[in-house]
This record gives C-alpha cells, sequence and structure tokens, in this order.
C-alpha cells in the first residue's frame, strides 16, 4: 500500500482526532445512512395497520396489487398477502357442546375475488385480510441464525436478502404463516408493509387500492396520525394474543374463531 | 523445575494452538461480517437503503388529479359513492404512465367484472354494503349502460 503525502496527513489526521468507534461511524456518515435521510427519520415511526373485517368486501385488489407492486411470485402459495373468508356454522341447539369447525377458503390467495359458496344454515361468514403483523417481539426474527432478518428500530419486519442463507427457520417460526421460501433467489420473502413506498411518504399498495378503506397504515409514534382515533372508536384485537408478540396488525370485528 | 510442571510444554502448544485459532476466528470475523453490521441492530443497516430503493408500481391517487390530466375524472369520482375507491384500485399500478404518459395503459379489470368483484352479492360481504344478484339486476343489459363507473349513483 502506497500513500502520497496528502492522502497521508488525511488519513493520519483522522486516526489522529477519531477514536476507534468513531472512525468506523464516519464511513457511513458520508455514505448517507436512511436514518440521516432528510425525508425520513427511523426514530420517528413505528407503523402498524388497522384492519376493519366489517368493512372488507372480498374484492381481492390488495392481493393483486401485492404481487404487481413487490413483485411475488405469482402462485397463490407465495404470497405476502391474502384474503380468507371464514364460515362458522352455528352452535347446534340440540348438541351446544359439539366442536364448532369454521369452514376457511382463499381461492388463489384471494387475489381474484370469490365465488359464492353454498350456504350453511344459520352460519356467519365475513372476510379477513392477512398479511405480516410485524410484531414488536417477532418470533421469526429471534431464530435467525445469521442476522439476514430483523425488526427495524421503526417496527418494520424486513429481511436481508444478501445476508438470508434460506434454513427456513423463520418460516417455521412465524405463528401466523407470513412467510414463504422465494422460489427464485431461495432466500426467505414476506410483507416488506411497502418500506419503499412508506418510507417516501405512500401508503402501502394494499391499502391505496382497498376501494372500502378496510385497511388503513398509520403511525403511532405520530400523535396526530388517523389511526388513533381508528383505535379509539373501535374494538380492536390482535392475531393470537396469547403468543404475546406484540403483533401490530389491529383487527376491528375480529371473530374469536379466527386463527 | 517443580514436579508439578513437568509436562508444561503441552500446556504451552495448547495455549498456542488456542490463541492461534481465536486470532483466525477474528480475521475470518471481521472480513466476513459487514462493516455496518449491528449499528442499529442485528442486522446491516445498509439493507434498509436497498429495500428503500425498490421500484415504485402504484403512483398513488394525488398523481393522477393534476391540470392536464385526469381533473374531471378526479371531480367526478370525488363527488359520489366511490369517492373513496382510489383510482389504481381499478385502473391497475400506473407508476411508469405517471411519470411518463405517454407509456401503457395498465391492465385493469374487463367488462363487468369491474363491478362484479365488488358488488355480486356474497353471503359474507358486510349487509351495508351495495350488492345484488348481477344476472337478475342487469336484465340483459351491460352494467355500463346505466351506471358511470366514477359516479354510480347519478
Amino acid at each position: 500500500m502506497s500513500l502520497d503525502r496528502r492522502e497521508f496527513l488525511a488519513k493520519g489526521t483522522m486516526f489522529l482526532l477519531l477514536t476507534g468507534a468513531a472512525s468506523r461511524a464516519w464511513a457511513f456518515i458520508e455514505q448517507g445512512r436512511p436514518q440521516d435521510a432528510p425525508d425520513y427519520d427511523l426514530a420517528t415511526h413505528w407503523w402498524a395497520m388497522f384492519i376493519d373485517i366489517e368493512k372488507c368486501i372480498g374484492c381481492g385488489r390488495c392481493v393483486d396489487a401485492c404481487k404487481v407492486e413487490n413483485d411475488v411470485p405469482p402462485e397463490a402459495y407465495y404470497s405476502r398477502t391474502w384474503v380468507e373468508r371464514y364460515i362458522i356454522p352455528p352452535i347446534d341447539p340440540a348438541d351446544p357442546m359439539a366442536e364448532i369447525l369454521p369452514i376457511v377458503d382463499s381461492p388463489n390467495a384471494g387475489r381474484d375475488g370469490f365465488p359464492e359458496v353454498p350456504a350453511v344454515a344459520g352460519a356467519k361468514s365475513f372476510f379477513v385480510p392477512k398479511l405480516c403483523n410485524h410484531c414488536a417481539e417477532s418470533p421469526c426474527t429471534q431464530v435467525c441464525p445469521v442476522g439476514a432478518t430483523f425488526r427495524g428500530p421503526d417496527g418494520v419486519v424486513l429481511i436481508d436478502k444478501t445476508w438470508c442463507v434460506g434454513c427456513r427457520y423463520c418460516i417455521q417460526a412465524c405463528p401466523y404463516g407470513c412467510r414463504f421460501l422465494d422460489p427464485r433467489t431461495n432466500t426467505a420473502d414476506k410483507c416488506t408493509l411497502c418500506y419503499h413506498r412508506i418510507t417516501r411518504g405512500l401508503t402501502t399498495a394494499c391499502c391505496e387500492v382497498c376501494p372500502t378503506q378496510a385497511r388503513v397504515l398509520g403511525n403511532l409514534r405520530n400523535p396526530d396520525d388517523p389511526i388513533h382515533q381508528l383505535l379509539k372508536e373501535h374494538n380492536v384485537q390482535v392475531l393470537k394474543p396469547n403468543l404475546a408478540t406484540g403483533a401490530k396488525a389491529y383487527y376491528n370485528g375480529l371473530d374469536g374463531a379466527v386463527r | 523445575m517443580p514436579q508439578r510442571f513437568r509436562d508444561a510444554e503441552h500446556l504451552v502448544r495448547l495455549a498456542i494452538l488456542f490463541f492461534v485459532g481465536a486470532l483466525v476466528f477474528l480475521v475470518v470475523r471481521a472480513l466476513w461480517v459487514p462493516a455496518d453490521f449491528g449499528e442499529l441492530g442485528h442486522f446491516r443497516t445498509g439493507v434498509l437503503q436497498d429495500i428503500r430503493n425498490l421500484p415504485i408500481h402504484y403512483a398513488a391517487r394525488a398523481s393522477c388529479g393534476q391540470a392536464d390530466c385526469h381533473e374531471e375524472e378526479v371531480a367526478s369520482l370525488a363527488s359520489d359513492t366511490h369517492a373513496s375507491v382510489g383510482c389504481e384500485s381499478c385502473h391497475g399500478a400506473l407508476a411508469a404512465h405517471a411519470a411518463d404518459p405517454k407509456l401503457a395503459k395498465a391492465a385493469t379489470l374487463e367488462g363487468d367484472e369491474l363491478c362484479s368483484r365488488c358488488h355480486a352479492s356474497l353471503a359474507a360481504r358486510p349487509k351495508d354494503f351495495a350488492q345484488v344478484d348481477i344476472e337478475v339486476h342487469r336484465e340483459g343489459s351491460a352494467c355500463s349502460e346505466c351506471h358511470d363507473s366514477h359516479a354510480p349513483t347519478q
């Protein structure tokens, strides 16, 4: 390695002035990291989604938009978001202790809408949009052996595709079934909460196309965000609260039968 | 040398092996782990920017109603029950078109599917949501003969 006089003086001065840790940080200050970007501050965001089951009409536009926006493989199995239809038969007055088994379907992940199915007498039915819950205490990130998936300081669970080794531990660990192995790259894949959109001031693709506002994205660290009003006005619940995952997809009208 | 240090050279060899091993581990680790790993958590900080750089496909409704673009359609949409429906909900992903108006129209739902996808009656749909038995309601005509899809009740 050869240094000219100017370079030697510059590097020498920097070494003398900055301690070891600070000189490491210098490289990132020069490059400009997201937390330094003027338009997006990691520390002032904590993303969550409000999902209103009483407003979802099962049109599947969200599933379609997600596939297009994020270049997700077309097969239903590889879906970052999907819509389920629940049909819950009534309790039988003749045998009230019998187990109630909900009928759940999601043809092509709900992308093409839902065909009507034969009615079950006395049953109630509704649509449940699903996506990554972006858990604050996410089980999936805790099992990653290489530090490829993580919950960022702004509450979004992401995957470093260049670092993932495709071991599938996270896919098994997610209690909501929100992850899959991308067959093209053999790396884990999941909803990014449209991180490339929300950090540029847009909402997610699914929220953008939802015709009834059944999905609303919100920043919980912003006291003026409308999501606070929605959470106040509705009796919300998260999926599988017993697992204490800190899920941040808040559902209005969530029936206890939904898993 | 006291009796208990009789085989000390074995311990020295073990110690050297241990330190060489530790050194190799530290060197390999330093070379392999990215410099920005662990700054904000157990991940590579740069990945946040990598993901932010992904392309956008849905332009969002705010970009449609600009002057000399689709002012009329946006005003018509805002005037009726479809006000909450985003443009790209029906017209498809049009970020490329918003950036360069000469570029391609996105794929959209065709014909009556445009209406029936949301308004065909389904037991699972909310009871207060407008839905009809399409075959009965249409009475042989296409939806668009009676309804303007931007302002459907007018």
